[in-house]
């Protein structure tokens, strides 16, 4: 999947051009009604258009034929430009869908007559395969559909849907049972379970969503449509009564004429909150489809909006908060043991260790002391490697027993040699213990050598961004299957605000509830099936990609990437998706005030001469006036179309301090902006000789 | 003597502050919120238990004890009903007047359009009055009509803010109160005792108070010829009157002058305490709300939006009323001196002088009372504008007793909604989500009085028969048809003047304006009530949209003003702006 910039798009000429061609073709009313702001607006572009018609056919009438058929023109700009925005937002989008429909290509399936492997296998059309059926799948074949595994162990290549090269391992059982329809096959065999009918498939889902074509309207939207319509019907109410106003205005006055339509209809256009009417939907469909570049697909534009106001962010410990796996960080020897002594005994024990652990072992010694590196084979040593049953490693070298292992384990070890565990020791241990590492103690035969002290690394600036978080409002907790005092000495130096330690599934439901509870929205990230309550539970639950169907079933959210830090990404594509809307929503308002002294001073002008001192812009004549105001109200459009895609800036800072900031850019900036823009248009009319 | 008149402005506002930070703690008691979050006492529990000994035998007598719990659909169901019975009450009321009591003069019956007019006048608490008190209504008609819906409609206007109180109280409930309860509460523990105390203040300063009949009384300087020697003057229970029209931003006067009337409000002194009291309650019911939702600030922080839209237009209409008239700056001495404050006096009482006139008028159209003291229609084209659009902001700077700050609470509703977006949270207020079906009441409650009041309008202006009941020509005449539908779309039921508005179209269309305008705010406030107790309370963070700063008072004023502004600047601007912008007459007329 392509990460390109959305300027890379904005700047394609392909696209722009199909755009256009779809801004056409979305004027059909019953499309249109959908956003009852833009569809007033056609339904005037088309009663206009018909008076011009009308005029140019002979008809007689107070206003100029050729200004009616340019403010028709101008109204037509105002619903094609909005138009022009959905649909860039659309293509965008359907890049996104056309890379995923790719992976989707039509592929003959072993559909087997039994869940078995040795069963009779019938080839069948991947597009035919329903929820229930089994298929089998060999190296080399294309995984005909979502599916959860129940039988064999492959490598699997998932590069067509996340991006990633290195192959994956699909088992039977446990976490990493499912398939997604697209990706091969690299090794061995599978026998799965279809999980999803035709058309109702993870791709499926995610390909709709991104092309935007059963795009419902979130609640959020429904809200602001409300707004927006509202605001259009007092609006509509206030252009329409001008018209009897103004003529008992003329009655009265004794001279001018009342308003004509196109007036009206310029007045309604300019009134009407057509920028974030025309802005809406492609606000919408380029948040969702911001998330699908950061590699996360929503299941509904509803979660993305949920991602915006999350507040308290549920967070694993590893891979989120620490680098993954424990790190030796020092050598801590026993009276009478050199650390060197001790480091290397150390080392021997963990040459052939492949655990991370291990590996990070043999890393400190070399670091700290110089020990190289030494082939276990070589020296004719044993190697013994953890079991469950003996939960030591260790190393039997020229008589040597080396063994290192978690200190109950070692000392029962040594007292049933014969030996004893040194106090000193066991104190290295608590305070190792205490400071939040683990102790791993070593011994030699029945000598206590000392401890290696195996640390939790801690992410470099993340801390930060805790605080960034914090500041925004959003407490962070880390849930850990660590002991407390191990998980409270991570989450000091990581900064979280709370932790969940000895975390179980049921522990995690209850602190979801808990805060709920309290009037929280809750955000987690999960991949065991085990974590399946917990995400249906989270108002937005981020399921990995190498998680188990019944996580992604629970969450709303699929990151692709298996990331589980990608949560912070997600909650600012959420917010920056609501601040777009209300900066623009603001915008359009705010630009009203403007336009009332660009029009009214022009249409009343005839009847009261006065009125002319609220033309504070001394615009050219009533013509240019009404039509440069028109003109602004559609080009904005346009203007903004890269600000609607690509969103308004988002920075984590307090709320008080981000209201601020827009307000003085978005509304400030939406009262005084079109001033100097209707001047230059006017001017610029003026120059084409408009009368 | 500019300065002793701002020395009174500045009077009246304290003591209207003062007396609303006396009363409030007792209107938190009136509606207890069964809660209190900032640890303090709910309420005086005294106080409390108090009105709930005087609610009980008027609940049981009604057969409505023990008072039940309603839906949001239940209270608005009681709501309409009352409305509806008040209505047709008054209507048989005035319709019978001729046989019913207490009628010295032998008054017949109103006429079927003014008792209809009057009917939906006072029970909308807008009081537009189509007649002249003295010469259509008897003492009966006065008393146990008018007087009566003046106060059940201001308890009912408090009724619907508390339930939208409980409803950003409560949460996750199905009932938003009894409206039987919180009515009585509102009637008889509020505003009688408030009335009372008032009424005796106002009698104090002359303010007729007499069960007497009309006082036929010889003139001073003989009959003129071919007049009678004698002069009727009308008396009755006036101060009970006024007390309540006052307070419950009602504004119906008994006698046709309204506040002019020396009998109504014969000293500078009862002028100070109608202005308070026109004030007092919408102010003490924001502070109120503070109290009630657990944070002052919040209170405060609404008081500060009325307050940013109040003061600047206050010193504006007083800087217009009291600076001279340029038509007449030759033939008129308008400066100040030592017996007048300056600026022209037509249409104003000497005994309070331009300044408390504008006063007056603008505190009686920033709250929805309606009652004035000064000819509207004889201010200055500006100083009319002002008056007009504190109306036509949606009577929410101050604004009807309950109603105006519930209104507001919708306006919050609305800026909350956007600016919530703009700092990246989907939009809450006081912890309750916003959501579409708050959005949809709460448009409905800002739309509805501006379409009324436009729609009305262009009605008149297109209508040439009734166009002509405007007595002015040009832009004034409109300024004239537009005031009166701006009155009665926003419930204020103040008039401009100069405007007959007898006519079947005029009583009609301003009944049918107010009716409407009262009932679809009113029954969408109690919906969104309804919805925002139903549900859960968000918890507050750094992270949600502060509603107490400076920043969000501007933010909502700027709300107010701009639906305000973009629904009539076209309208004024064919009105008092093209009036206050035209050319003086007095140049081209004859020297």
């Amino acid at each position: 999947m392509t990460h390109d910039e959305p300027a890379g798009i904005l700047a394609d000429p392909g696209a722009i051009l199909r755009a256009a061609g779809a801004a056409l073709t979305k004027l059909d009313p019953r499309r249109m009604i959908r956003s009852p702001v833009m569809f007033t607006i056609e339904v005037g572009a088309a009663l206009i258009t018909v008076l011009a018609l009308a005029r140019l056919a002979g008809q007689p009438g107070a206003e100029h034929p050729a200004f009616i058929a340019a403010v028709a023109v101008g109204l037509w700009a105002t619903v094609l430009f909005a138009n022009f925005a959905e649909a860039m937002a659309e293509g965008r989008g359907r890049a996104q869908a056309d890379a995923l429909r790719k992976t989707r290509s039509d592929t003959l399936a072993k559909r087997l007559t039994a869940p078995r492997r040795e069963a009779a296998t019938e080839a069948v059309p991947s597009t035919q395969l329903r929820a229930g059926d089994h298929v089998l799948i060999e190296a080399g074949d294309i995984v005909p559909g979502d599916g959860e595994v129940i039988d064999g162990v492959a490598s699997v290549d998932e590069s067509a849907i996340t991006g990633e090269s290195a192959p994956v391992i699909r088992e039977s059982g446990g976490d990493r049972n499912t398939v997604t329809g697209g990706t091969r096959l690299l090794s061995d065999w599978l026998v799965i379970r279809i999980t999803a009918n035709p058309g109702e498939s993870f791709l499926d889902r995610m390909i709709s969503m991104v092309e935007g074509a059963k795009r419902q309207k979130t609640p959020n939207e429904i809200a602001l449509d409300i707004l927006l319509a509202g605001l259009t019907l007092v609006f509509l109410v206030v252009t329409a009564t001008l018209l009897p106003f103004s003529m008992h205005a003329v009655a009265s006055a004794g001279r001018g004429e009342p308003l004509g339509l196109a007036v009206l209809a310029a007045l309604f256009v300019c009134l009407a909150p057509t920028t974030i009417g025309g802005l809406l939907p492609a606000i919408g469909i380029a948040g969702i489809d911001r998330m699908v570049r950061a590699n996360v697909l929503a299941t509904s534009g509803r979660a993305v909006e949920a991602a915006g106001d999350v507040d308290v962010l549920l967070l694993d410990k590893t891979g989120t908060i620490t680098l993954g796996n424990r790190q030796a960080a020092s050598f801590l020897p026993a009276t009478g043991v050199t650390e060197r002594e001790l480091a290397e005994a150390a080392q021997l024990s963990s040459l052939a260790d492949e655990t991370p652990e291990g590996r990070s072992i043999v890393i400190l010694a070399k670091e700290r002391h110089g020990l190289r590196g030494r082939d276990v084979e070589a020296l004719g040593a044993t190697f013994i490697p953890f079991t469950a049953q003996t939960r030591t490693s260790g190393v039997d070298l020229d008589g040597r027993q080396i063994r290192k292992g978690a200190r109950d384990t070692i000392q029962k070890a040594v007292i049933a040699a014969g030996g004893a565990m040194p106090a000193e020791v066991n104190a290295i241990c608590d305070d190792v213990a205490k400071a939040g590492a683990t102790p791993l103690v070593v011994i030699d035969g029945t000598r206590v050598l000392g401890v290696i002290e195996l640390k939790d690394v801690v992410k470099g600036g993340i801390a930060e961004r805790f605080k960034e978080l914090r500041a925004m409002g959003i407490r962070t907790v880390m849930i850990t299957g660590d002991n407390p005092l191990t998980a409270a000495a991570i989450a000091a130096e990581a900064g979280v605000d709370d932790f969940l330690a000895e975390a179980t599934p049921e522990a995690k439901l209850a602190m979801i509830r808990r805060y709920q509870q309290e009037g929280h929205l809750v955000a987690m990230t999960g991949d065991g099936t085990n974590d399946a309550p917990a995400l249906a539970q989270a108002d937005v639950a981020v399921a990995m990609n190498s998680g188990t169907q019944a996580a992604k079933e629970a969450g709303n959210m699929v990151d692709l990437d298996s990331n589980p830090t990608k949560l912070l990404e997600i909650v600012a594509v959420g917010k920056q998706l609501l601040m777009t809307r209300g900066s623009l929503t603001t915008f359009s308002l705010a630009n009203d005030v403007s336009k009332y002294f660009a029009i009214v001073p022009a249409a009343f002008g005839g009847i009261y001469p006065q009125l002319g001192a609220l033309d504070i812009m001394r615009l050219h004549s009533p013509t240019t006036a009404v039509l440069a105001a028109v003109a602004f109200n559609a080009l904005v459009i346009v203007g903004l179309v890269p600000m609607a895609l690509k969103g308004v800036r988002y920075r984590p800072l307090p709320a008080a301090v981000l209201l601020r900031q827009n307000l003085l850019v978005w509304g400030l900036g939406g009262l005084l902006l079109p001033f100097p823009c209707i001047k230059l248009l006017d001017l610029l009319l003026a120059a084409c000789g408009v009368p | 003597m500019m300065t002793g008149a701002l020395l009174e402005v500045a009077a009246i506002l304290m003591a209207t502050a003062l007396a609303a930070i006396a009363i409030a703690p007792w209107l938190v008691a009136v509606f207890p919120m069964e809660h209190a979050p900032d640890g303090g006492p709910d309420g005086d529990r005294r106080l409390d238990r108090w009105l709930e000994a005087i609610t009980r035998p008027v609940l049981r007598a009604a057969g409505a004890w023990p008072a039940k719990e309603m839906t949001a659909t239940e209270y608005g169901a009681a709501l309409l009903l009352f409305h509806a019975a008040g209505f047709v009450l008054l209507l048989v009321l005035l319709r019978c007047q001729a046989i019913l009591p207490w009628n010295p003069d032998g008054l017949p019956a109103v006429p079927w359009l003014i008792a209809i007019n009057t009917a939906a006048s006072f029970v909308t608490n807008t009081n537009w009055q189509s007649y002249a008190g003295e010469t259509t209504l008897s003492p009966w008609s006065q008393a146990l009509g008018l007087t009566v819906q003046n106060f059940v409609s201001a308890a009912s206007g408090l009724c619907v803010l508390a339930v939208l109180v409980r409803g950003l109280v409560r949460r996750d409930s199905p009932t938003v109160g009894s409206f039987w309860r919180d009515l009585v509460r509102a009637t008889v523990g509020f505003l009688l005792p408030l009335a009372i105390l008032l009424g005796l203040l106002l009698a104090s300063q002359g303010v007729v108070q007499s069960f007497a009949t009309a006082i036929d009384v010889p003139l001073v300087d003989g009959a003129l010829a071919g007049q009678k020697a004698t002069r009727r003057i009308v008396t009755g229970p006036v101060a009970s009157q006024v007390a309540i029209k006052q307070l419950g931003t009602n504004g119906g006067g008994y006698f046709n002058a309204n506040g002019a009337h020396p009998f109504e409000n014969p000293t500078p002194l009862s002028n100070l305490l109608e202005i308070a009291a026109m004030l007092v309650i919408p102010v003490a019911g924001c502070l109120a709300f503070g109290r009630w939702v657990g944070d002052r600030r919040q209170g405060r922080a609404l008081l500060a939006a009325m307050a940013v839209l109040f003061l600047p237009f206050l010193a504006l209409i007083v800087r217009f009323e009291t600076r001279p008239n340029p038509s007449f700056a030759a033939e008129v001495d308008q400066s100040p001196s030592a017996d007048h404050e300056g600026g022209p006096l037509e249409g104003k009482e000497v005994r309070f002088g331009p300044a408390a006139s504008a006063l007056f008028a603008i505190s009686t159209t920033a709250t929805s009372c309606g009652a004035v003291n000064a000819l509207h229609d004889s201010f200055s084209p500006l100083g009319g504008l002002v008056a007009m659009w504190m109306m036509q902001l949606g009577e929410v700077v101050f604004g009807g007793v309950g109603t105006g700050l519930a209104g507001l609470i919708a306006y919050t509703l609305v800026a909350v909604f956007v600016a919530g977006l703009m700092v990246g949270r989907s939009p809450e207020y006081l912890g309750k989500k916003i959501e579409a079906r708050e959005m949809k009441m709460g448009m409905i409650v800002l739309l509805v009085p501006p379409i009324v009041t436009l729609l009305g309008t262009a009605a008149a202006s297109v209508l040439p028969a009734e166009a002509a009941a405007a007595s002015n020509p040009g832009p004034h005449g409109f300024s004239e048809l537009l005031y009166a539908f701006s009155s009665a779309g926003n419930n204020n039921g103040s008039a401009f003047g100069g405007l007959s508005a007898t006519s079947p179209f005029w009583t009609l269309a301003l009944a049918a304006a107010m009716l409407v305008s009262r009932l679809l705010t009113m029954l969408p406030l109690v919906a969104i009530g309804g919805s925002l107790a139903a549900k859960r309370t968000v918890a507050e963070s750094p992270g949600t949209l502060p509603t107490h700063t400076p920043l969000f008072v501007l933010l909502v004023a700027g709300a107010v003003i701009l639906v305000g502004a973009l629904s009539f600047v076209p309208a004024l601007a064919l009105g008092p702006i093209a009036e206050a912008l035209q050319p003086l007459s007095i140049a081209e007329g004859p020297p």
